[in-house]
């Protein structure tokens, strides 16, 4: 993992300074609201429905277990008990008090974290594949690359004012599993004809009102220009997307309006400019960086032997452990989406549990995953069954890893002051529903997605199931829409009709998997039936 | 009108900003007033008579005359580059380090919080092309690597 050395550290410690005067000068009455909201958006807290909401920046979701033991810390110490992993591998608090905010900072800054960017329209936290480092999959570690990228975005003086919010993505391998094709840059690691590791670029891509898959506008970057082609990217962006409507202002409108073609000719000619002004670090930066990222101390000998005579040990194996690329590992997914629970959730009890189980079976390392959920890297495993069980006790166990009630949902009219209807009971109806575990296990592969409002923060786009909350004359309606995928198969779903309340929500979501049941033929998965036979079967049980 | 600070040892330019299709029309003028929708590349031909460029931030929210800045200093522009409008003390460090050498605010500044905004951070980390001692210094990767 990256450790700081003497200048990230101060330049941490310099944002917390900073912020400590912003907030007295606020507290002081010295600044309004309105001059005041900028310089708190710039570190992540936003004044939500009840309470000001904080949310920290893990970067590329990956940490170790002395920052997770600090988010719980932050969870009891300051918020309610618990906190919300979201889908950009980031945690939020829901209810914070401005004047612990400064502490909260310096909290972090002493575990080499930070909230810096984690809002307003500047470049936010660079996420990545939860699996970098230990995927069999892939051909290098992203996280070095998202590194780089991350130090370079932060106070970038010309891009912290952009036309809005900007996110980025890093992934190495063919399958994403991080949603790389629905962010404003998506990166994919590749080796080119020589064998050189450099970057493919793909602008352009979100969700919001306005869902977009992002095209390739550049097969190869090269390590040592990854900065200037980015900066390229950035300044087009900068100087000619929209700021007459923040409904159009992502660079997704921009790419879509130029058209690809002429966009990536006007960054080509930025970029050109760029590489003659040397702003690029040089290949020994990442290759510093690079060393952190090492792979950990392996037991070389150890074994794929795996007993599986507990039968419900057995259906966590199965569902929430991948492939490892070290033979005697794997990869072991905590599932935070309990029956009937906040998809994301976590109380300061699990997540200090966590974080000793990373240190005991993963040297010392967790991700957070854009499902949000957590990942235990690099578990021997000969380890498994004790770490299931200690996971099981503490009701982290679910094994139902991208079954139906793995479901990815933002916080909703519960909590935010953007949603037009809640999230998070939706989600429980449909946990409730779809309990039994042999029958999710029946209906497979099936990512189920809840926005509460069009912005789409629960990534309904991406849902091979999507469920949009809107507001219909003062009443909660719920639009179904079917066919989206964040992956490599990445498409965009489609609205099935008009909407639903609550309940009935709920019945058209298994009406829909009934369908899918009939028709399916071997080995597809949900989203395969219904690409194969389109829409009208699934409206005909809806609507029929 | 509110007094011109600046952030480094240049004495301000007195000179009258004109609008930019002004200046284009006018062969004797040395100074122009940007506007965050014109390319400020119209002036790259012109840079060696300008004394001043002001660079019009009409919301503090819009950055785009962070770009234009940068796009002077990295072509040579050698005068005097100004800040105006709703400049606030929170977007000193970084217009200082996109190459503007002042900053006219609407409202007015107050001396001390400009003077803690500029020194705030103790490094950088990306390169600029501006040139005074504290826009143009060396990035903490360069420091790394020396």
């Amino acid at each position: 993992m990256y450790k700081y050395d003497q200048y990230d550290q101060a330049m941490v410690d310099a944002r917390v300074e900073e912020f400590r005067d912003q907030t007295r000068r606020r507290l002081a009455g010295e600044l309004t609201e309105d001059q005041f909201k900028p310089l708190r958006l710039m570190n992540g807290l936003y004044l939500q429905l009840h309470a000001y909401m904080l949310r920290v920046a893990i970067p590329y979701g990956t940490l170790n277990s002395e920052q997770m033991k600090m988010l719980g810390h932050i969870a009891r110490k300051y918020d309610r008990g618990y906190g919300h992993f979201t889908t950009r591998q980031n945690i939020q608090y829901n209810w914070i008090k401005l004047e612990d905010a400064p502490d909260i900072l310096a909290d972090l800054a002493t575990v080499e974290m930070h909230a810096i960017q984690t809002s307003g329209n500047c470049i936010r936290n660079i996420s990545s594949d939860q699996f970098a480092g230990a995927a069999a999959d892939e051909i290098a570690d992203p996280r070095p690359w998202a590194e780089l990228l991350r130090q370079w975005s932060s106070f970038h003086p010309e891009f912290s004012y952009l036309p809005r919010k900007f996110k980025i993505a890093v992934i190495a391998s063919d399958e994403d599993r991080a949603a790389m094709r629905l962010h404003d840059i998506g990166i994919q690691l590749i080796h080119n004809d020589t064998g050189e590791l450099g970057a493919k670029f793909f602008v352009g891509g979100g969700m919001g009102r306005t869902p977009m898959i992002g095209p390739e506008i550049r097969d190869f970057v090269p390590a040592d220009e990854l900065i200037h082609y980015a900066e390229a990217c950035l300044r087009v962006y900068n100087r000619y997307g929209r700021r007459d409507n923040k409904y159009k202002a992502r660079i997704k409108i921009l790419v879509h309006e130029l058209g690809t073609e002429e966009y990536t000719r006007q960054v080509e000619e930025e970029f050109a400019h760029m590489k003659t002004l040397g702003l690029n670090p040089p290949l020994a930066e990442l290759a510093r960086i690079t060393e952190f990222f090492h792979d950990p101390a392996y037991d070389t000998r150890a074994s794929d032997e795996l007993d599986l005579t507990d039968p419900d040990f057995r259906i966590w194996v199965e569902q929430n452990t991948h492939p490892h690329k070290q033979a005697g590992y794997a990869i072991a997914n905590i599932s935070l989406k309990p029956t009937g629970g906040i998809p994301g959730d976590a109380s300061a009890d699990q997540i200090d549990l966590m974080a000793d189980l990373a240190k005991q079976y993963s040297f010392d390392e967790l991700r957070v995953t854009h499902a949000q959920n957590i990942v235990l890297p690099h578990v021997k495993k000969s380890d498994l069954y004790a770490l299931w069980q200690k996971l099981d006790e503490a009701g982290l166990a679910p094994p139902n890893l991208d079954l139906i009630s793995d479901m990815i949902a933002c916080p909703g009219l519960d909590y935010c002051s953007l949603a037009n209807a809640r999230s998070i009971p939706v989600a429980q109806k449909i946990g409730e529903r779809f309990a039994d575990i042999g029958r999710q296990k029946e209906l497979g592969e099936l990512k189920l997605k809840i926005s509460g409002c069009i912005n789409a923060c629960g990534h309904h786009h991406a849902g091979h199931i999507g469920i949009l909350g809107v507001d219909r004359k003062g009443v909660e309606n719920y639009q179904l829409s079917l066919g989206g995928s964040g992956a490599e198969d990445v498409s965009l779903a489609k609205i099935t009709g008009p909407g639903f309340d609550e309940d009935g929500i709920v019945d058209a979501v298994e009406k829909v998997t009934d369908v899918y049941l009939r028709d399916r033929t071997d080995g597809e998965r949900f989203v395969d039936t219904y690409r194969r036979i389109g829409m009208a079967p699934f409206k005909e049980a809806l609507y029929g | 009108m509110n007094k011109t600070i600046t952030f480094n040892d240049r004495s301000a330019s007195d000179a009258a900003a004109v609008s930019l299709e002004g200046f284009l029309g006018a062969s004797n003028a040395t100074a122009v007033r940007i506007e965050p929708g014109e390319d400020v590349r119209e002036l790259l031909p012109h840079l060696e008579r300008l004394a001043l460029v002001e660079v019009n931030f009409p919301v503090f929210g819009d950055g785009r005359g962070y770009s234009a800045a940068q796009i002077l200093r990295e072509h040579g522009f050698a005068g005097e580059l100004r800040a105006i409008g709703d400049v606030l003390v929170d977007q000193l460090a970084y217009m200082l380090r996109c190459g503007f050498d002042s900053a006219r605010a609407d409202q007015p500044l107050n001396e001390q919080a400009v003077q803690d905004a500029l020194n705030r951070y103790p490094q950088v980390y990306q390169k600029t092309s501006g040139t005074s001692p504290i826009s143009g210094r060396r990035p903490i990767w360069e420091i790394r690597h020396e």
